[in-house]
């Protein structure tokens, strides 16, 4: 089902390239900037002639768009993502999954494929990880759908938590940053834009060691060179292992 | 005797030392700390997150629940431990004074938890849970119009004093005490406004003045303490 | 978030090998913190950190008539609450049997091992006697908070300072405290839980660990100068034991709490 060789990455966000940019913290309520001519963007409200935050985060200026780009919090989903999520039920007529949102997904069995034989566990079970894309955000919940490459059942590996707000750094600008950990682990890597991560290598070491690189740029994401940095730890952390 | 020297010698329009910290309970999606001197409140947010069950879904708006208690050795004379009426009314305004800076508009059928715990007590238990709390929601990345700031502010006797202890709350000579916690919104909005004591309505106005300027202060450090994430 | 089927299947294959998810061996404890004295109202108390996991636990003394067949000695309760801000998955309400049982696990520890020299605390027999009241809340749940509260409950005791107590009105004057400590033995009472993971056994577990194992038992053990008793045990979950494996679990209980017991002193003595 799923091609282990292809890349899941999610074009929309490498747009948002966290290293170069010098952006300043904001808080809700604060003026982020004055003028006509600026358009509020997510988590920015108009007042008047200025531009307020509406969410804990870094102020972005890209021309005229003003949004707030949030260090923590839930993830929100948005159409295109690539998402890992965990089956929690299922229905008639698909599966229910959770994608750490503060919206029910539904992955409808019409995905998978035009006539679906049996009990629908007996594809996707209970508390199986799938990786999927949001098809569509509505009012009463997510859409999701596996039509798509490398999308699918992910078994045979480590699933880790991150905060979703992190998830660029650690895909790094054009994927950049998770083919290095991937190529110094030898492992295959679905980071999902939700901040869930599926992890699979054929040994234990591989996996727990692409495990702690994730969590370093994580960690040291306010960093600027983090992609040096990660080289270094790699290379710092290669000895003493045999 | 009038009240002329504060018990621990704080000017009257003095609070007690405060301290602030975010992400400090890790399975939360944010929570932070507040203390006013040996008043201690934490709280946690998660959220938000689908409503279960899906009756109490609200398909136009998102909903907030806000719990506050007491941990039992948090008071000199023990609480039982468990919900008390005391913490369910405090639960309720505290609910009340974040839903008004909260986007719930921004969140449809989902439901934003607000859990607040005092780790210890020295009065103004309430002010500092809802300063946590708004921490909280902010690094819980939440949309929130803007923050809010709480104090409690005392007519001891004849003076108007700021940020209570629990030696003043009890203070009866002279015309007494009188309690009255508040909180502002940062555009200068009141969401909180409780009493209980004497006062007449010229000396309420007066704490509601110095109320506002302390909750300032109080907002300076809720400012800054969201603005040196990431200084390490 | 449930477990997924396949971190249950993986850390089984780690433990096949002697990893885990952590990277710690099979029976090796996460950094331990401890910090006493953090809520001044309590006669005592202590916030433990093993790993990630946080609890609280604090000590109240009270006044209370002895029970009738214990009329010369004091009294004890222990309450646990796993508190909704520590983990998405505990609900406001009454205490679960979780935190039921972690209580009775706690409380039996601490009173068999006789750390608590009931018969001090007595003030007038047959008529009052002090009752200590034990209560530990979960700050955060990231696995092992048997353990967590054992250890909690235990230095709060230790560390917990006699209430001034006003012979005359017979009433405890809050909010002041004598220099005495609690009438308690030198050493500390310790209770490790060993848990059974696939065919394997662990102690302090991560939150996915935990998930993914079928059964646990609480050993609780202390040191009563010349050797070492078992004072309390607790198995819990589906899953089975052989007497193998409970003859090797009680080794390395006899084992673990040495190495405890040095490290949790020395901790003590730090803080």
């Amino acid at each position: 089902m799923i091609t282990k060789e292809e890349e899941v990455v999610d074009k929309e966000m490498e747009e948002e390239n966290h290293e170069e940019k010098k952006r300043e913290i904001t808080i809700p309520g604060e003026k982020i900037v004055s003028g006509r001519d600026y358009l509020p963007g997510e988590g920015t409200r108009r007042e008047g002639e200025d531009i307020i935050a509406n969410k804990f985060g870094l102020a972005d200026i890209s021309g005229r768009l003003v949004k707030v780009i949030p260090l923590s919090g839930i993830y929100m989903p948005r159409g295109g993502n690539v998402v890992v999520g965990i089956v929690t039920d299922t229905t008639f007529n698909g599966w229910l999954v959770d994608i750490k949102s503060p919206y029910s997904a539904f992955l409808p069995s019409s995905d998978f494929s035009r006539y679906m034989k049996g009990d629908l566990t007996e594809y996707y079970d209970i508390g199986d990880m799938i990786a999927c894309k949001v098809f569509s955000v509505k009012h009463r919940g997510v859409d999701l759908t596996i039509k798509s490459r490398g999308l699918g059942k992910l078994e045979k590996g480590i699933i880790i938590y991150i905060n979703s707000n992190k998830v660029p750094r650690v895909i790094g600008r054009e994927g950049s940053m998770i083919k290095l950990i991937k190529d110094e682990t030898n492992c295959e890597i679905v980071v999902g834009q939700n901040g869930v991560v599926w992890i699979s290598g054929n040994k234990v070491e591989d996996e727990l060691k692409a495990k702690e690189a994730i969590m370093f740029v994580v960690n040291k994401s306010f960093i600027e060179g983090l992609t040096e940095k990660v080289k270094e730890w790699f290379d710092k952390n290669k000895g003493g292992e045999k | 005797m009038s009240y002329t020297k504060r018990v621990d010698g704080r000017k009257f329009d003095e609070t007690r030392e405060m301290e602030a910290k975010i992400g400090i309970i890790k399975n939360a999606d944010g929570s932070a700390m507040f203390r006013f001197g040996d008043t201690i409140a934490i709280a946690a947010v998660y959220g938000p997150k689908p409503m279960h069950p899906q009756h109490l879904q609200n398909p136009r708006k998102g909903v907030l629940r806000c719990n506050y208690d007491m941990l039992s050795f948090s008071v000199p004379e023990r609480k039982r431990p468990g919900p008390n009426r005391r913490g369910q009314e405090i639960g309720k305004v505290s609910e009340w004074a974040l839903s008004s800076i909260v986007d719930l508009d921004a969140y449809p059928n989902t439901v934003v938890d607000v859990h607040i715990m005092v780790l210890q007590a020295n009065a103004s238990t309430r002010c500092a849970g809802i300063n946590a709390a708004v921490l909280a929601l902010a690094s819980a990345g939440v949309s929130m119009k803007e923050l809010v700031s709480s104090v409690s502010i005392g007519k001891i006797d004849d003076k108007i004093v700021v940020d209570l202890i629990k030696d003043e709350e009890d203070y009866e000579d002279g015309e007494g005490a009188t309690d009255i916690p508040m909180a502002f919104t940062k555009s200068g909005k009141i969401c909180l406004l409780q009493l209980d004591g004497k006062i007449r309505p010229e000396e309420l106005k007066e704490a509601i003045k110095i109320g506002k300027k302390a909750c300032k202060e109080i907002y300076e450090l809720q400012k800054k303490v969201l603005k040196s994430v990431g200084d390490k | 978030m449930e477990i997924p089927n396949l971190t249950k299947e993986r850390i089984k294959n780690y433990l096949a090998e002697d990893k885990r998810f952590d990277g710690r061996k099979l029976l090796e404890y996460r950094e331990i913190e401890i910090e006493t004295n953090v809520s001044k109202n309590a006669e005592g108390s202590c916030k433990v950190k093993l790993g990630d996991t946080e609890v609280i636990a604090g000590v109240k003394i009270d006044l209370a008539e002895p029970y009738t067949d214990k009329e010369e000695e004091g009294t004890m309760a222990t309450i646990v609450e796993l508190l909704p801000l520590s983990s998405p998955d505990f609900e406001s309400g009454p205490p679960s049997i979780g935190a039921v049982e972690i209580a009775r696990i706690v409380d039996r520890g601490i009173r068999e091992s006789g750390f608590i020299d009931f018969k001090k605390l007595c003030i007038k027999k047959e008529e009052k006697v002090y009752s200590v009241m034990i209560d530990i809340y979960s700050l955060n749940n990231a696995g092992n908070l048997i353990d967590a509260a054992c250890l909690a409950s235990v230095i709060a005791l230790k560390t917990a300072r006699m209430p001034k107590y006003d012979s005359k009105k017979e009433k405890i004057e809050y909010g002041e405290w004598t220099n005495k400590g609690m009438p308690l033995s030198e050493q500390i009472p310790l209770t490790i839980t060993f848990y059974k993971v696939g065919k394997k056994i662990i102690v302090d577990p991560v939150k996915e660990e935990e998930d993914s194992s079928d059964a646990r038992i609480s050993v609780a053990l202390t040191n009563n100068g010349k050797e070492i008793l078992i004072n309390a045990l607790q198995k819990g979950k589906e899953e089975t034991f052989s007497e193998e494996e409970i003859e090797k679990i009680m080794g390395s209980a006899v084992e673990k709490f040495k190495e405890l017991e040095n490290k949790v002193g020395k901790l003590i003595k730090k803080d």
